[in-house]
């Protein structure tokens, strides 16, 4: 199902959470809420699932408006943080919970719960633990519970809140393949709140970078990384270095030293933004030169950083493993790509 | 490894030496069977003294039947009200932010600090004769002092705190997660507290259910000031017991203690037992009591 979020804001005693965000959910999509804590992603998500109302603004699902709709009658999947489950059912009990709450006139007949949390169960490859109470099952295994669970009641949107935060890498990684996976497969429109930019990079289709309340950016993975639209989206989104720089007569400065690129339509000053890996090492005086702080091995390569000029800016380049530099050597370089910002 | 020819036995820092432990035990023993179990034992060698028959007489005289009803009934009305104010305060304390939450958290445990003697004086200053309401009431010909709903009234506020305060931090603990899913399940309010709720808090609202009986049942300070002691109408068991006493009436006396001391027992062999038979399912609501 289609999500609307039309100039939504959320205040909590007077201090506000959400100041006028709209976003567009599409259906059968699989968008992640992006962000630092405290960015407002939470709160969205609550705010889509019923669990908090807006001050203001309006939330559509497909053409119908549900700002007014309680959490029930949204029909929504919710998974969270710390699973939820309840401790004193069984976990089929649990999964077939949703059903038995229904009234009487649209709720399935009992035989009819049980094979249906018997399926789900099967769908998120639980079955064999039916019996067994929560606190009997792993972090893992207890969230995929609760994604059965809030699956079981076919809801029209599936939210999830930092649904691998309480887990260890190595079953965050697992989950997170086994959730793409199961995506694909049932097509529910989903959205999953995340501070770990691996993981949505990976998993969504399409992010949505908050900060500070508001939203910073909407589009794909490539397109965030590749194309960020502001400063806090590039030091948010992968790795990145950034300097205060002048534009004159479309060449950009850095202090007294032209560094070799140039920016035709921008003048006066400006912050440069680029990434570790996007460098081209040159000879010559039009570049960014710098002596080596340290260096560490990331990957394939070497991480360097450099003190630039006298003015104590660092930065951080990317090295093939091999190169020679050692502490205090002279490197000179070029970004290859990069993004120009109006100075704060 | 090479060393471990020569094993020195080292002591872990946490373990006090043998004769510390066994002092440390010998004086918390000690201190029991002075304090608990010799009264205990006082109390029912004391009400056999004269025979089991004399103690079955004794129980049979009218004053004690109707002391023991009255205690039943008292703990009847106040008990269940207690159970309901109580999970009402906690659920509200525990699930919403409001204004004046620390105070009312005070005042849930006013009855705690203030003197029973004083809690009951309150309900004479409230509803006795001299007061506003006193006349006003006896022209309606309601009785409230020196009466059952007097009574009643008193052992209320006196065993107030008792299931709140064993449910607050219980549900503080627990969060409003478990409620979120829930309704986000689509139960109604209703379902959630019934089917999410009580049964996350049951234990914690037995034992407070316990607490508050076994004190509703014992109380004396505050039911003292307020029943007037009319006998055969308004003494309950402590009243009962003292005024026995009192009237050198010590078997009867020893015999009516011996059924409270009873009922102390019975409650803790309920908790053991109860504890005992559902420890699983207690380690699974997260709860060692």
């Amino acid at each position: 199902m289609e999500v609307r979020v039309q100039n939504v804001r959320k205040e909590f005693d007077r201090f506000p959470a959400l100041h006028d965000v709209s976003l567009d959910i599409k259906s059968g999509e699989l968008i992640a809420l992006l962000g630092p804590s405290g960015s407002g992603k939470t709160t969205l998500l609550r705010l889509i699932a019923g669990l908090e109302r807006p001050t203001a603004g309006k939330i559509f699902f497909g053409d119908e408006d549900a700002s007014e709709k309680s959490v029930q009658e949204r029909n929504i999947g919710f998974v969270f943080q710390h699973y939820a489950l309840f401790r004193h059912m069984t976990i089929l009990e649990n999964v077939s919970f949703g059903l038995e709450v229904r009234p009487r006139a649209t709720r399935p007949p009992k035989a009819e719960i049980r094979r249906r949390a018997r399926e789900l169960l099967d769908l998120v490859q639980l079955s064999g633990l039916e019996k067994r109470y929560p606190s009997q099952l792993s972090g893992g295994q207890r969230q995929r519970v609760a994604l059965a669970r809030a699956l079981a009641i076919e809801p029209g949107v599936l939210l999830l809140d930092e649904p691998f935060g309480a887990l260890d890498a190595q079953v965050r990684r697992e989950l997170r393949k086994w959730l793409r996976e199961m995506h694909d497969r049932t097509g529910h429109t989903t959205v999953f709140v995340t501070h770990d930019q691996e993981e949505a990079l990976e998993l969504a289709d399409r992010l949505c970078v908050m900060s500070q309340g508001k939203i910073e950016q909407v589009g794909t993975p490539d397109t965030v990384y590749d194309q960020p639209q502001s400063p806090f989206v590039f030091g948010f989104i992968g790795e990145s270095s950034t300097l205060p720089v002048n534009i004159e007569r479309g060449d950009i400065w850095l202090g007294d030293r032209p560094i070799g690129i140039s920016s035709p339509e921008a003048v006066g000053p400006a912050r440069l933004f680029f990434r570790p890996h996007d460098i081209e090492l040159v000879d010559g005086d039009a570049a960014l030169s710098g002596v080596v702080a340290s260096s560490r091995r990331v990957g394939g390569t070497r991480r360097v950083e450099l003190d630039i000029g006298g003015a104590g800016h660092r930065v951080e380049i990317d090295l093939p493993f091999d190169h020679p530099a050692g502490e205090r050597s002279q490197i000179s370089f070029r970004p290859k790509r990069w993004k120009l910002f109006p100075a704060e | 490894m090479a060393a471990s020819t020569h094993v020195r036995r080292l002591a872990s820092p946490t373990n006090e030496p043998v004769y510390v432990r066994w002092i440390l035990i010998l004086v918390g023993l000690l201190f029991m069977a002075l304090f608990l179990v010799l009264p205990l034992v006082a109390v029912f060698s004391e009400a056999l003294r004269e025979g089991i028959g004399v103690f079955v007489q004794s129980l049979q005289q009218p004053d004690a039947q109707s002391a023991i009803r009255l205690t039943l009934l008292v703990a009847a009305i106040a008990v269940p009200l207690n159970v309901v104010f109580g999970l009402a305060a906690s659920w509200a304390i525990a699930k919403f932010e409001f204004k004046g939450k620390a105070f009312l958290i005070t005042l849930i445990d006013l009855p705690f600090s203030v003197s029973p003697v004083i809690s009951g004086l309150v309900y004479v200053l409230l509803f006795g004769s001299g007061s506003v309401l006193g006349p006003w009431l006896r022209s309606y010909n309601i009785e409230i002092l020196f009466a059952v709903p007097g009574i009643v009234l008193a052992t209320i506020f006196v065993t107030f705190p008792f299931v709140a305060r064993e449910l607050i931090p219980l549900m503080q603990d627990q969060g409003s997660g478990d409620e979120e899913a829930a309704l986000s399940l689509g139960a109604s309010g209703w379902q959630t507290f019934w089917r999410v709720t009580l049964p996350n808090i049951k234990w914690g609202l037995l034992y407070g259910v316990l607490l508050c009986n076994a004190r509703a049942m014992g109380e004396f300070g505050a039911v003292a000031v307020v029943s007037g002691k009319i006998r055969g109408q308004t003494t309950t068991m402590p009243l009962q017991v003292e005024m026995f006493y009192n009237e050198y009436q010590s078997t009867a006396a020893f015999a009516l203690a011996s059924l409270l001391a009873l009922l102390a027992l019975v409650t803790l062999v309920l908790k053991t037992a109860l504890e005992w038979r559902f420890g699983d399912e207690l380690a699974a609501t997260g709860r060692g009591h």
